[in-house]
């Protein structure tokens, strides 16, 4: 019997003008928790992608127990023993837990689903692990924490001894956090096995037996908790030390920018954004923090023009704007570095060039009436490029074939390059590797410095209490709480975020 | 680059194919092929033959390929050039008393008008009611099929003594385009017009404002563009090159508008805009090759007693393979490259709007 329940020995995969893993060595023991940690890009898809059978690997082998065996998809993964708790939950939201769970390893009895069996194995396997789910709730009910729960148990069902995690806390409330780690314990403690895919730090630190590093296709190096700290682990998955904590002074706020009254927006006759009501001021940043999914997105859209909201008022500099109106909008200073990058930032397919201007092209000096002026787009983005440091090819190249964080990098310049008063920067660092993220908080708090306004929307809420001058909590469509940065703390926005003692928060307000 | 090598394969292996077949049908290729190009390129009445061909199917080419760019599938090409062949046939017949350098221009932008006209109804129905232009423009054909039909029969029809054809009457020699040599005007009108849509598509604002919607339409919301105008004007000038195509149907070639004059042409255009790829310079080739294959059919048929109808199986053929591109990159090992401005036939229901 060997040491470990999963070994990868010299797993390669190459993909047309990458080596996504090089060499790849990675093992995990019975009832331990692996981290696998590593920027975007660095591979670790592509070695979960390999374990899980999604991929072959061109070299390398894999063992499990200590006998090799061929992975040819996830059908062969689960006999092995592996299961995978994907970052988007693949659960069917109109079936109940039950029905859930058996999804595809269906108990029958005859020709007939046998439902009742399947409530009975919720139970019993909610007890075992101490996973606790009503079995006949519907998933669409169950908040986002439970529903991963389910995915967990699904795993379970299939009697899965190596779990994969692929960044399991992204869309849970600190508090939901606390609860997972709680029940990986609880799973390791039955023998287990986790590999924990992150790119969060403090969570690896919490949690993590081993942690293994990974840049650019390659294992940089294992460790343990206690063996290393947040800057030595950033160190070594940027191959350079980084800054951490966000430099910046004090706030000095100057008149109102943006006041938004009222606002309502409603989905399918159900309002999503109830009744919020802020101000932004020149020179410092709101931050608005909350799960995701309690009317942030839309909340942004609506201030962007790209949603018609139901009722209320936007008056940008105090001008009252017009709904829907992005163009109106971009010309009276609004920077807008959206949600989604790829769906709203970016046309994939056009140039560096094009993408700059995507905002101004109808301007001089990027048009002489109908006809565009290409060498004063070109221009414009090589100033831009050596000025926002975007690696690419040159200014004519696809901005699809630029990484995360250059594409994002792109979407700042463009919109940091016109004169702007109000910034709504929503998700600004999702998905980018360390070295961008330092780089987008910096230019962010340069705005700031330089009088604008911005409002920062986050799902990170160590992204909203290192940047912003005030902090304001956003559930179920209503902004339940403000406070004063430099007062919040962790907890308290925590259980503000999860809906909880909203009349403390209202207190608070006053 | 790579899109030509695309095509040229499809091309090749729709012909080997169709080799494939004649050979097993008891004919020679060899003998068929050679025959179809005498009849395309053989002498110069061939060649006009082929241009006039190809004249009709560069509009709806362009047509569809323009509004591929907006990310809209313009099916209606046909109704909207049936409509601009029987009303450039209307002007061309209906208005007397003019000079043949202002007749025939009026006559070619009555067509281009009406087809205009009738596609921003498809245009509109997207923007405002959400209908999917797919949809709609095949139900518009059917209302251009017996408009067209009606009014060939009806109020505009031929009443010239003994004639009982549903027709309309000749139009007047003022209205008819000139012929130069072999080169019929209206070709070269349709390459004028290809050298347009490039520069409105790649060199102006409001091209940039159509292919950033085709390409992300929500990104161009993003950036404050006017998405419903530019997808009301992009079907608006698809249907006006599609309109022009029947006007200079009616006025270089058929003389006045009868019905089963016209059929297909605005069908074409779909497997012309792909297998061009939906540039507009490649929409003059990939008219010619079919126009080529439709004028040495005829040549092809009495030479090597093969019957015609095998054009249409190789024009099917080309069309599969384009539709089946995942296919050649397999067989070529192409890889799709990063960032290739995608053809986004799916917008609408079901592509997560």
């Amino acid at each position: 019997m060997s040491e470990f329940v999963l070994e990868a020995r010299g797993i390669t995969k190459r993909f047309p003008g990458v080596v996504a893993n090089d060499h790849v060595d990675f093992n995990l023991r019975p009832g331990e928790i692996h981290a696998l940690l590593g920027e975007n890009g660095a591979g670790k898809s592509t070695l979960m992608n390999i374990i899980y059978g999604l991929y072959q690997p061109d070299e390398g082998e894999i063992l499990i127990n200590g006998q090799p065996v061929t992975i040819r998809g996830p059908h062969d993964a689960i006999r092995q023993g592996i299961g995978m708790v994907h970052q988007h939950f693949m659960l069917i939201p109109v079936f109940t837990v039950a029905e859930n769970l058996v999804l595809g390893a269906e108990i029958t009895r005859g020709p007939m689903l046998d439902l009742e069996q399947a409530r009975a194995v919720v139970r019993r396997l909610s007890d075992e692990y101490g996973l606790h789910v009503d079995p006949d709730a519907r998933v669409e009910d169950l908040p986002v924490g439970v529903q991963q729960r389910v995915e967990i148990l699904k795993a379970l069902y299939r009697e899965a001894r190596i779990l994969i995690l692929d960044e399991p806390t992204a869309v849970l409330t600190p508090q939901e956090v606390e609860d997972l780690f709680r029940i990986m314990r609880g799973l390791t403690e039955r023998g287990v096995g986790i590999i924990f895919i992150t790119h969060k730090l403090k969570e690896v630190l919490a949690i993590a037996d081993r942690i293994t590093v990974m840049r650019r296709g390659k294992v940089v190096g294992t460790t343990t908790p206690e063996q290393t700290d947040e800057r030595g682990l950033a160190a070594m998955m940027v191959g350079r030390e980084v800054v951490l904590e966000v430099e910046k002074g004090p706030a000095h706020p100057g008149e109102v920018v943006l006041e938004v009254r009222d606002l309502v927006v409603e989905e399918h006759g159900v309002p999503v954004v109830n009744g919020v009501s802020l101000q932004v001021r020149a020179g410092e940043i709101l931050g608005i923090a909350g799960v995701q999914g309690n009317g942030q997105t839309e909340l942004a859209e609506a201030l962007t023009g790209l949603r018609r909201p139901d009722r209320g008022t936007l008056i940008l500099n105090g001008q009252e704007m017009p709904f829907e109106d992005a163009r109106i909008l971009i010309e009276n200073g609004l920077a807008h570095i959206p949600e989604d990058r790829q769906k709203h930032g970016l046309v994939m397919p056009f140039s560096v060039a094009d993408n700059l201007v995507l905002c101004t092209y109808y301007k001089p000096p990027f048009a002489k009436g109908l006809q565009r002026q290409p060498q004063a787009i070109l221009e414009n983005a090589e100033r831009l490029i050596e000025q926002f440091d975007v690696r690419t090819s040159g200014p004519l190249a696809p901005v699809a074939t630029l990484s995360g964080g250059n594409q994002q990098k792109v979407i700042v310049a463009r919109e940091f390059s016109r004169p702007v008063r109000f910034l709504l920067a929503n998700q600004p660092t999702r998905g980018l590797d360390v070295g961008s993220i330092e780089y987008i908080h910096k230019r962010i708090i340069e705005m700031r410095d330089q009088g604008v306004a911005v409002l920062l929307i986050s799902a990170e809420l160590d992204e909203i209490m290192s940047l912003a001058d005030r902090i304001a909590v956003m559930y179920e469509g209503q902004i339940v709480a403000e406070v004063d940065a430099a007062e919040a703390d962790k907890t308290t926005l925590g259980i503000w975020m999860a809906g909880g003692e909203k009349e403390s928060a209202a207190a608070t307000l006053a | 680059m790579r899109s030509v090598i695309l095509s040229v394969t499809a091309v090749v292996l729709a012909l080997l194919i169709g080799a494939g077949i004649l050979a097993l049908s008891g004919a020679s290729p060899v003998a068929a092929y050679t025959a179809l190009a005498q009849g395309a390129f053989g002498d110069a009445q061939a060649w006009q033959r082929t241009l006039e061909k190809a004249t009709p199917l560069v509009f709806s080419g362009l047509a569809v390929a323009f509004a591929f760019k907006a990310g809209l599938f313009n099916i209606g090409a046909q109704g909207q050039l049936l409509l601009g062949a029987i009303t450039a046939a209307a002007v061309g017949f209906g208005v007397e008393g003019l000079p043949a350098f202002i007749h025939a221009p009026l006559a070619l932008l009555a067509g281009a008008a009406a087809g205009a006209a009738f596609a921003a109804i498809a245009g509109a129905l997207k923007v405002y009611t959400g209908a999917h232009e797919v949809i709609t423009t095949i139900m518009l054909n059917y209302i251009a099929i017996n408009l067209t039909d009606y009014l060939a029969d009806g109020p505009w029809k031929d009443t010239s003594p003994g004639n009982i054809v549903a027709r309309t009457p000749r139009i007047l020699d003022t209205a008819m385009l000139p012929t130069w040599g072999p080169i019929p005007s209206g070709f070269v009108l349709s390459v004028l017009l290809a050298g347009v849509i490039y520069w409105l598509l790649w060199k102006t604002t409001f091209g940039f404002e159509i292919r950033t919607v085709g390409q992300n339409r929500h990104a161009a919301r993003y950036a404050g563009m006017r998405v419903a105008r530019t997808v009301i004007l992009t079907m608006l000038i698809s249907g006006l090159f599609a309109g022009l195509g029947g006007a200079v149907e009616t006025q270089g070639v058929v003389g006045r508008y009868q019905p089963g004059f016209n059929v297909g042409l605005g069908f074409e255009g779909i497997t012309i805009a792909l297998l061009a790829k939906t540039h507009p310079f490649g929409v003059i080739p990939a008219a010619l090759l079919v126009g080529a294959m439709k004028a040495g059919s005829s040549q092809m048929q009495f030479v090597a007693d093969v019957p015609k109808e095998i054009i249409d199986v190789i024009q099917a053929l080309i069309l599969f393979f384009i539709a089946a591109e995942f296919l050649l990159r397999r067989l070529l090992h192409l890889q799709p490259e990063a960032g290739e401005e995608q053809l986004v036939l799916s917008t609408g229901w079901g592509s997560g709007e």
